[in-house]
């Protein structure tokens, strides 16, 4: 697998959890949050729309961002199945950043030494952004794990629901560690560090044991990220060739 | 005048041009100031602007970019933008003159240098309007990407934190 691959990868996984996000606009639980979550989004999809163009640049085959955002169906997006899992409920949303965030933290932190001078400008940029996702999501988790009877409970049904997507977040294409992008396994370390950190405060359980979920990365995606791309890709499909 | 003074007398000119575009989320403060104007160089007859955006997925760059191209061929320049990711902009590069104005305006200006912050720390956020440090965040994120919603404990204003970045 070559660099634009591994560069598509990444940036699929920032444009599905950043469509993902701004589901929320307009229905989130309170207005900070509101403004919140688009702002998180805005911050992800950014981050994806410079990967998708340095991906297309290297592959050579005059593809924009726009095609690779709008023109690929389900089967050719490369995100894990951790960031196209539903929002559900709040405590899901939140974990779910959360276990994200603190995966791409230290990655961005290796990848500001990277080869390639957008993915070191991208990283620059991303990884001081992504503290803040951290600390507003662990916020979150900690209220909600710490919370109420109620917010426990989802707080702990969300760490079983999601845990299982999390092992994918290391899995390690063929160009990760080579100079351009960081070793995946390698942050595996720093993001137990952070997440078990936050458990504890947070009073949930770290489930030790638990089947972990496979296949985003060649495909094979579950049955809402269709959903999603069905409805994000619309406008762009019903107009190709639109551009603001 | 020579080519070579006619060239850096243009190159000025285009500089200044450029770095007077107001912000167009915070009106006050001017491209320059903010510091995401990096360069403004003539080459081949025409001024090219090096413009680096504050936040990945910031609304205002598109705008940004148009109104430093309006205001170079305005001047009488043929104009193109550069859009430069690498060195990352950081709140550091906000100039003195800068910090001053946004603070003139009602937001803070942020505190200290950019870099890693421990998780869960406070800033300390001095309130723009009375001087006060006894201040509270009310939301990590604020009318735009790069500003904070805080109160201030002491005259009550409400007001917001340029975060540091």
């Amino acid at each position: 697998m070559a660099l634009p691959d591994a560069l598509l990868e990444l940036a699929d996984d920032h444009l599905v959890l950043g469509h993902r996000l701004s589901e929320w606009c307009g229905h989130a639980p309170m207005l900070e949050e509101d403004l919140a979550m688009p702002n998180m989004a805005l911050d992800l999809i950014g981050t994806a729309r410079s990967l998708y163009t340095r991906a297309g640049e290297l592959e050579g085959k005059g593809r924009t961002e726009d095609d690779l955002a709008y023109f690929r169906g389900e089967r050719d997006y490369r995100n894990i199945l951790l960031v196209e899992r539903p929002n559900n409920d709040f405590a899901q949303t939140m974990l779910r950043q959360l276990y994200f965030a603190a995966f791409m933290e230290p990655y961005w932190q290796a990848a500001l030494d990277s080869t390639d001078d957008v993915v070191r400008g991208v990283a620059g940029k991303a990884v001081k952004e992504v503290a803040y996702h951290i600390r507003h999501a662990g916020e979150w988790v900690i209220r909600l794990g710490d919370g109420t009877e109620e917010s426990a409970e989802r707080m702990q049904e969300a760490v079983l629901d999601l845990h299982p997507y999390t092992g994918e977040l290391f899995d390690e294409g063929s160009v990760e560690g080579e100079g351009a992008l960081p070793s995946r396994a390698a942050m595996h370390g720093a993001w137990e560090a952070t997440m078990k950190d936050i458990f504890a405060q947070a009073l949930l359980d770290w489930p030790e044991e638990l089947g972990q979920m496979r296949g985003g990365r060649t495909g094979q995606h579950g049955e809402q990220l269709g959903h999603m791309l069905a409805e994000m890709q619309s406008l762009a499909r019903a107009h190709p060739g639109a551009v603001w | 005048m020579n080519a070579v003074e006619v060239a850096q007398l243009d190159a000025r000119r285009a500089w200044e041009a450029a770095a007077a575009v107001p912000d167009p989320e915070v009106p006050c403060v001017t491209v320059a100031d903010l510091g995401i104007l990096r360069d403004v160089r003539i080459e081949d007859g025409a001024a090219v602007a090096r413009v680096s955006p504050t936040y990945s997925g910031c609304p205002a760059v598109l705008a940004i970019e148009f109104a430093i191209e309006t205001a170079l061929r305005d001047a009488g320049f043929e104009a193109r933008i550069e859009r430069v990711l690498s060195p990352a902009w950081t709140t550091d590069w906000i100039s003195a003159e800068g910090r001053e104005k946004l603070r003139d305006y009602g937001i803070a200006p942020p505190e200290g240098g950019g870099g890693k912050r421990a998780l869960f720390g406070e800033d300390t956020v001095t309130c723009p309007r009375c001087g006060s440090t006894d201040t509270r965040k009310l939301s990590e994120f604020g009318s735009t990407a790069c500003k904070a919603q805080y109160q201030c404990s002491t005259c009550a204003e409400p007001f917001d934190y340029f975060k540091c970045i």
